[in-house]
């Protein structure tokens, strides 16, 4: 069985952190994931630039809207993650775009990836 | 990180959201201050025991505004009873104030006490010292060692600069959409003033380069509240790929490094990720503005891996456009520096001719120049404009960087006399 481990903080408290104390908990990340990795347990890890960067397509209207932004809503739950490499935020638009027509309704929020380990395990 | 160190962080990334409500609730600086430093000694005694709250803006507006309603009343128990319209007109003093937080009204608050900062009535300075103490949290102390003055002139800044504030008489009302945006990008410059203390360090200070992450961090705070804004976005891109660039701005002697020469694999790939992002996201609005076009240009050199992979042409392009929304001497300047790349030295050196009366006094203009001339091979007048150069640096770092110049024109014409000699 695959589990994601989805990552939640306050972007206040994550973004007040002092480029040292950013990189002490990045260092103690690290130990954590050597450990997983050499069992064979770690897939893809990311961590994402701050919500600011992100975009969000509301594909419950047609066309889609574009939002600047997170997406915000608690009404809906996040329920899985792509990751896709583009060239630019209108290319990774389009591919959710099309994304949403397969699987319309809901929000897609287009979130650029900051660090990127592949990992190994497959599940 | 220490526990200690955990709960600083919880408070100074609460403090600009309680500070906007307890301004908005006491209405003077002094007293929102005053209201939450006491909350905050109250919640280092109180969070490490019971564990921080769930949301700790909301827990320190509270007990702050609890705390400062105390020390009206023991003061007015020797006073006149303060009118309590004094205090807060508005209809949420009894309302749990943690409902408030989410409220749309709540960024207005953040962006009046941005705007408190960096109030028309203020100079620059003031500006900066003020915003660092009252929304940042810095120390009077921290403060005065990145201006490099000292810590009673510094509280003196202060104090005057909040004297000034309180007769100018922001209104607590909610702005409308006009006044909103004049905020939003009065705001925005005394977020840029605050980076450029910081990248205009001589040296790579730890405490100045500390300015730059504090702006960064305002303008994310910024973005948040606003995020649709293309210029705000522009500003954060701008300042992001600025700083990403820190390490390797200076070589180990102190001399600044230019552009060209500095070693690309220093550079912090976060920060340009980052702002290549935002930069992207603001172009989609197709409203350009000076941040969003400076933003772009830093961006074009962000993305070469050499510099001979810079797309000049482009630069070019976004410099002009940037001249015709704001026309500068300085934004010319930077644009022959373009121009020298893409139609050469002599092309760019006529371009800049023009500009002599008005940059009579500026380092740039003369460290540009004798480059130019220098690339033509007039080696007098280069050794002319650089020994200018020089008598104009405002940092050691820009005067030892001209200084290899010289040394290098010295030695250039150090061989062809040897080769004179030796025909």
């Amino acid at each position: 069985m695959l589990y994601a481990i989805l990552c939640y903080h306050s972007e206040d408290v994550v973004c007040s952190w002092t480029k040292e104390e950013d990189e002490a908990v990045m260092a103690r990340l690290a130990v954590v994931q050597e450990k997983l990795k050499e069992q064979g347990k770690l897939g893809p890890v990311a961590r994402l630039l701050p919500t600011t960067a992100a975009t969000t397509l509301r594909k419950d209207r047609e066309p889609p809207l574009v939002i600047d932004g997170p997406f915000a809503e608690t009404k809906e739950q996040l329920l899985g993650f792509y990751l896709v490499n583009c060239e630019s935020l209108e290319e990774a638009l389009d591919i959710a775009r099309e994304l949403g027509a397969a699987n319309p309704g809901g929000s897609y929020e287009i979130r650029p990836v900051d660090l990127f380990f592949p990992g190994g395990a497959t599940g | 990180m220490t526990d200690t160190a955990y709960l600083h962080t919880l408070l100074t990334a609460a403090r600009p959201q309680a500070m906007a409500a307890l301004l908005r609730y006491f209405r003077d600086l002094d007293a929102a201050e005053e209201a939450f430093q006491d909350a905050c000694l109250r919640a280092l005694k109180n969070w490490p025991r019971n564990g921080p709250p769930r949301d700790p803006a909301a827990w320190l507006v509270m007990v702050g505004r609890n705390a400062g309603i105390d020390v009206i009343r023991r003061r007015s128990r020797q006073e006149e009873l303060p009118d309590e319209d004094a205090i807060s007109d508005r209809g949420d003093a009894e309302a749990a104030i943690a409902d408030h937080l989410d409220d749309a009204d709540y960024r207005d608050d953040i962006l009046r006490l941005l705007f408190i900062c960096c109030h028309p009535d203020l100079p620059p300075t003031q500006q900066i010292a003020l915003a660092l103490r009252i929304v940042s949290g810095l120390s009077v102390k921290q403060i005065a060692r990145a201006f490099l003055v000292n810590e009673r002139a510094m509280e003196q800044r202060i104090t005057r600069a909040k004297a000034r504030v309180a007769k100018a008489h922001v209104p607590f009302e909610a702005p409308g959409a006009v006044e909103r945006a004049e905020r939003l990008a009065q705001v925005a410059t005394m977020i840029y003033l605050v980076f450029n203390e910081g990248y205009s360090a001589s040296e790579p200070e730890e405490e100045r380069g500390a300015l730059c992450d504090e702006a960064i961090r305002l303008a994310r705070l910024l973005l948040r509240l606003f995020p649709a804004e293309p210029e705000i976005m522009g500003l954060t891109a701008l300042m992001l790929l600025q700083h990403s660039r820190a390490a390797a701005r200076f070589a180990d002697d102190g001399s600044a490094v230019l552009l060209e020469d500095q070693d690309r694999g220093l550079w912090n790939r976060s920060m340009i990720a980052e702002g290549l992002a935002l930069i992207d996201k603001a172009i989609r609005h197709l409203r350009p503005g000076p941040y969003q076009l400076q933003a772009a240009i830093a961006a074009l050199h962000a993305r070469a891996e050499w510099p001979e992979e810079t797309d000049w042409a482009q630069i070019d392009l976004l410099y002009g456009t940037l001249e015709q929304m704001q026309p500068s001497p300085v934004v010319t300047l930077n644009r022959a520096v373009a121009v020298s790349k893409i139609r050469g030295p002599e092309a760019a050196l006529e371009m800049i001719e023009p500009l002599a009366d008005r940059l009579s006094g500026y380092f740039h203009f003369f460290g540009v120049k004798g480059a130019f001339l220098m690339r033509l091979g007039r080696t007098a007048e280069a050794r002319a404009a650089f020994d200018r150069a020089i008598a104009l640096a405002n940092t050691a770092a820009e005067a030892a960087h001209i200084r290899m110049h010289l040394d290098r024109l010295r030695k250039d014409a150090g061989s062809a006399a040897d080769d004179k000699a030796s025909v």
